[in-house]
């Protein structure tokens, strides 16, 4: 079913416009041109943010971040296993796919560290990309109460996701 | 976002002296920029696809449809703005394309949106409320089906891969309810306002 939904939109947002009578290819050239113009300017910041996650990974960082978390993991519910996609998880969306890999893979997908590792990484999304993303599209630099706020929202999924694997499934 | 990025490099290089993996590090130091370039040009293809998506939906009026339906929850959610606005119907795209799950389509709509915003308040390089509320709400994913993260069990030999669901549903929804929480509770605080005041002369809400 979630095979279709991509299709789907699409095919229906053309077809609502051909009835509305809309030039179809013409107006779609006009959005995709600013969509390249977007592109160029998140460059920046995508290269500053892959290049920091990646010298982090590289680096053994992640792994001592993880190290050092753990009891406050405990805290939270979190197996010591998820903690990598944890970490990576607001940091970057490659990051944290890897990770989840890694977890499904060395734990499997039916256990409870790969169940809670399931639903941290289905109800989460990448903060930091985001944040930088968004903002530097709109040319906005002083980011206030962003991070905290985003934070906390990332934190508490990844509380319930431990909580509602041991009390659903 | 600028001490940030200070540190994690700082502290990646640090880390690396320290444990010997200067070697693994220096070889990222030069593969990761030609990453984030593939990276680019990856999105590149998918925020051309859906600006172009967006752009014959608003001509078409699909977009203010689907802005006069979400309007009672964007009142809600967002005070600062115009609720037939374009930033609105951007947001209503978004909204809606994370809902669904469409996460490359979402992504586009969301950037769209946040500019609509700049375009609208006008409050320089600033941060309003709403752009926050945008981005915890972005972060946070509400999503029917985790297509993605489904696709990933099935592929390790999962029968079931969605059985996750309704954990997945409850964490979703709470997280998103924490996220909005915050930053309504923060948005509120004496010191976010005075140093946006600070900032602004004083044109904040």
């Amino acid at each position: 079913m979630a095979d279709w939904i991509i299709p789907l939109t699409i095919a229906g947002i053309l077809g609502f416009a051909m009835i509305r009578r809309v030039p179809l290819f013409d107006t779609f050239l006009e959005g995709a041109r600013e969509g390249l113009q977007t592109t160029w300017d998140i460059l920046p910041a995508l290269v500053g943010l892959v290049f920091a996650v990646g010298l982090l990974r590289a680096s053994g960082a992640l792994e001592m971040i993880c190290t050092a978390l753990a009891p406050l993991g405990h805290l939270l519910g979190l197996p010591r296993e998820v903690l990598p996609l944890a970490i990576l998880r607001p940091i970057s969306g490659s990051g944290a796919l890897a990770a989840f890999s890694d977890i499904l893979k060395t734990h499997g997908a039916d256990s409870v560290i790969g169940r809670i590792a399931s639903v941290m990484q289905g109800s989460t999304e990448t903060t930091f990309y985001t944040i930088a993303l968004y903002y530097s599209a709109a040319k906005i630099r002083n980011t206030r109460h962003t991070v905290p706020a985003a934070l906390s929202a990332d934190i508490a999924g990844f509380f319930f996701a431990g909580l509602f694997v041991r009390l659903l499934l | 976002m600028n001490r940030l990025f200070g540190w994690m490099i700082i502290g990646a290089v640090l880390c690396a002296a320290l444990t010997g993996q200067m070697p693994a590090l220096s070889l990222a130091a030069v593969t990761q920029t030609g990453e984030a370039v593939k990276l680019a040009l990856t999105l590149m293809g998918t925020l051309c696809l859906w600006s172009g998506m967006m752009r014959v939906a608003q001509k078409s009026g699909l977009t203010e449809l689907l802005g006069r339906a979400l309007s009672p929850l964007l009142k809600r959610l967002f005070g600062g703005l115009n609720p037939h606005g374009e930033a609105a119907q951007a947001i209503s795209m978004n909204l809606a394309a994370n809902f669904l799950g469409l996460g490359n389509a979402a992504t586009p709509f969301g950037i769209r949106a946040m500019c609509e915003i700049a375009r609208e308040q006008r409050l320089g390089d600033t941060a309003s409320n709403d752009m926050i509320m945008l981005v915890v709400l972005n972060t946070a994913s509400l999503q029917l089906i985790p297509a993605t993260t489904a696709m990933l069990r099935a592929q390790n030999g999962c029968t079931t891969p969605f059985d996750i669901l309704p954990a997945v549903w409850c964490a979703s929804l709470l997280s998103v309810v924490a996220g909005i929480s915050m930053a309504k509770m923060l948005a509120r605080s004496p010191s976010a306002r005075i140093k946006a005041d600070r900032r602004e002369g004083g044109k904040f809400g």
